[in-house]
């Protein structure tokens, strides 16, 4: 089974300025999430798989595909959503649609099935004979999903896919790749530089800094792993003897920020009995949290390295 | 599936061939141009002049229409020979310009002008793919203009002739129409798309299009007035094309130069390796400047 992407010593230069520089990783992914500041690499990372910019060195493969030499191949198992608005004004929705799938090679009939599905399916079923030079800006987000689908795509590249759009439009796009991806049956690459969209769609993130890769981590084992830390807050701050008490459950203690109390639950621990032994002791709980470690921490973490290199 | 349904599933079906995808451009790209009743318009009457020249090549070989006419022996008046077929193509070319100007800018201005290249790049559809596509559609539309109707007469006047003798023995007609033609319209259809990719708002790709022949004419024209000399001559497109024309109908360049707006001056005629040579640079920088817009990602260095 190949990965998703794979990364092999990737470098792309414009000139003299080196973009992306010597990536090697392996994505294996049903979504992942391509994260970095503006000037990281991402829209090139995403321009250099579409075979867009050729590599200076090293390569880039997917599904086991050189993206080199066979990018033909690579490109009919893609389906692209740019950033900007990428449509020709001047035709209708569906019509659009289906010329972008027939040009991935769907037969006209299958391509015009195809392209009135899509518009349904993103919700634009009613306005798909309309000229797309019309279109809202959410509405053209969505045309722009609709084209990248039509055609049945193994792996969807989403480019920043709620850029613009106002809360309930983008509830609404979340909602979509949400569905794409639980669909099971085709893998998804979102760049962007909100941490909420990634952190609600996706299961895997490459965090780019600089050109190099400045974090890879895998959001689920991560929640995972998250599960079994706590911050507790007692009223009037942490007692020595309701410490030496948790302490006898089997939990790991550390004295947190502001009379913080930070705790490692053992695997067979309840709640609850956090709550019975404050009881006994007479401590006051006010708070208790999950300390997660969110993406936000992690993608504060990778920016904080010099170069942005792993 | 009904569209009621609203939900995702993946293709499972057939592709088409890859070396036809191309063809999907022109179709679509003729759904639009049949809107315009304009360009119908003018397409329709390009083959006006056709059909007078297959009227004229009818009568010539017809004594009974003649005499109907009242005008016995016009026929000896009437030669069917390089000068006719080189007047018909330099007409038709003249028109085929016109049409390049009317429809060549509105090919790839819009693409570029709405980010769309990166969206036909993305599939399995390469820049030479979307360059063929979009050039296909002049091809078509002049190809109907010049060498189609052009070899009709050709056959039209062979027949009523005699037949595969003439044929043969003015085959050199037939080859200068052909080619002649080709020339002219990958010129023409290279030349509209490299300043349609250049040039984003559709009247001024236009408005250049014909600058590009009558405004290098001229100062083609100044030139050899400033330099006392004919190779401003070189910024002539029509007139270079006029003498490759000559050379490939095997006409007398003496006696045939080109046919009107086509035709070199008496004495200031270049050589005919010149003349290949400019048309041949003239393609080459039309190639390049499609090679610099179309692309998938514009690269900021």
């Amino acid at each position: 089974m190949h990965p998703v992407i794979e990364l092999d010593g990737l470098e792309v230069r414009f000139g003299s300025r080196t973009i992306l520089k010597k990536l090697n990783a392996k994505l294996t992914g049903r979504s992942i999430g391509l994260l970095g500041p503006n000037g990281a690499g991402k829209s090139t990372l995403i321009n250099t798989l579409l075979g867009f910019h050729k590599p200076s060195s090293g390569t880039a493969r997917i599904f086991g595909r050189d993206v080199r030499t066979q990018a033909r191949e690579v490109r009919s198992l893609i389906g692209y959503m740019p950033e900007n608005d990428s449509f020709i004004a001047s035709m209708s929705g569906v019509r659009f649609v289906r010329l972008m799938a027939e040009l991935a090679g769907l037969p006209r009939e299958h391509a015009l099935e195809r392209a009135h599905e899509a518009f349904f399916y993103v919700g634009l079923g009613e306005v798909r004979y309309r000229e797309l030079g019309t279109y809202s800006l959410g509405m053209k987000q969505a045309a722009k999903l609709a084209q990248a689908i039509a055609h049945g795509p193994k792996l969807l590249f989403l480019d920043e896919p709620t850029n613009g759009l106002d809360p309930p439009a983008r509830l609404r796009m979340i909602a979509l790749i949400q569905e794409i991806r639980e669909r099971g049956d085709l893998n998804l690459i979102l760049s962007s530089h909100l941490l909420r969209d990634v952190e609600e769609c996706c299961d895997e993130v490459l965090i780019l800094k600089d050109g190099n890769i400045a974090a890879f981590c895998n959001l689920e084992e991560e929640r995972r792993s998250n599960r079994r830390f706590l911050e507790l807050e007692t009223r009037g701050g942490i007692d020595g003897s309701f410490v030496a008490a948790i302490e006898t459950l089997g939990c790991e203690t550390a004295a947190g920020a502001q009379g913080r109390l930070k705790l490692v639950l053992p695997d067979e621990l309840e709640i609850r009995q956090l709550y019975q032994v404050a009881a006994e002791q007479n401590v006051q709980i006010r708070r208790l949290s999950h300390k997660r470690d969110s993406l936000e921490d992690i993608f504060l973490k990778a920016m904080e390295t010099a170069d942005g290199r792993l | 599936m009904a569209v009621y349904k609203k939900s995702y599933r993946p293709y499972d079906g057939g592709l088409t061939s890859s070396w036809t995808r191309f063809l999907v451009i022109p179709r679509f790209a003729f759904e639009d141009m049949r809107k315009s009743r304009f360009l119908t318009i003018f397409f329709l009457a390009s083959f006006i002049y056709p059909l007078i020249c297959s009227l004229i090549i009818y009568v010539q070989h017809n004594s009974s229409a003649l005499n109907l006419l009242g005008v016995q022996g016009a026929n000896r008046l009437i030669s069917i020979n390089a000068t006719f077929f080189l007047n018909f193509l330099g007409w038709q070319s003249m028109l085929a310009l016109f049409l390049a100007s009317f429809t060549g800018p509105g090919q790839v201005s819009p693409d570029l002008a709405n980010n769309a290249l990166a969206l036909y790049l993305a599939r399995p559809f390469s820049r030479v793919e979307y360059v063929l596509g979009k050039m296909w559609i002049l091809i078509v539309l002049m190809s109907c203009m010049t060498w189609v109707p052009g070899l009709l007469l050709f056959l039209l006047q062979a027949y009523l002739e005699d037949g595969w003798t003439w044929m043969t023995a003015n085959s050199s007609l037939a080859v200068g129409l052909f080619f002649g033609s080709w020339v002219w319209i990958v010129i023409l259809a290279l030349l509209a798309l490299a300043l349609s990719a250049w040039v984003k708002w559709k009247p001024a790709a236009g408005a250049l299009m014909f600058g590009v022949f009558f405004v290098a004419a001229g100062f083609g024209v100044a030139v050899n007035g400033v330099q006392r000399t004919r190779w401003g001559h070189l910024f002539n497109i029509s007139a270079l094309i006029g003498s490759v024309w000559v050379h490939l109908f095997g006409a007398d360049p003496a006696v045939n130069n080109g046919g009107a707006f086509f035709r070199m001056p008496a004495g200031e005629e270049l050589p005919l390796w010149c003349c290949w040579s400019a048309l041949g640079l003239l393609c080459l920088a039309c190639l390049y400047m499609l090679a610099r817009k179309i692309r998938g990602a514009e690269v900021v260095r």
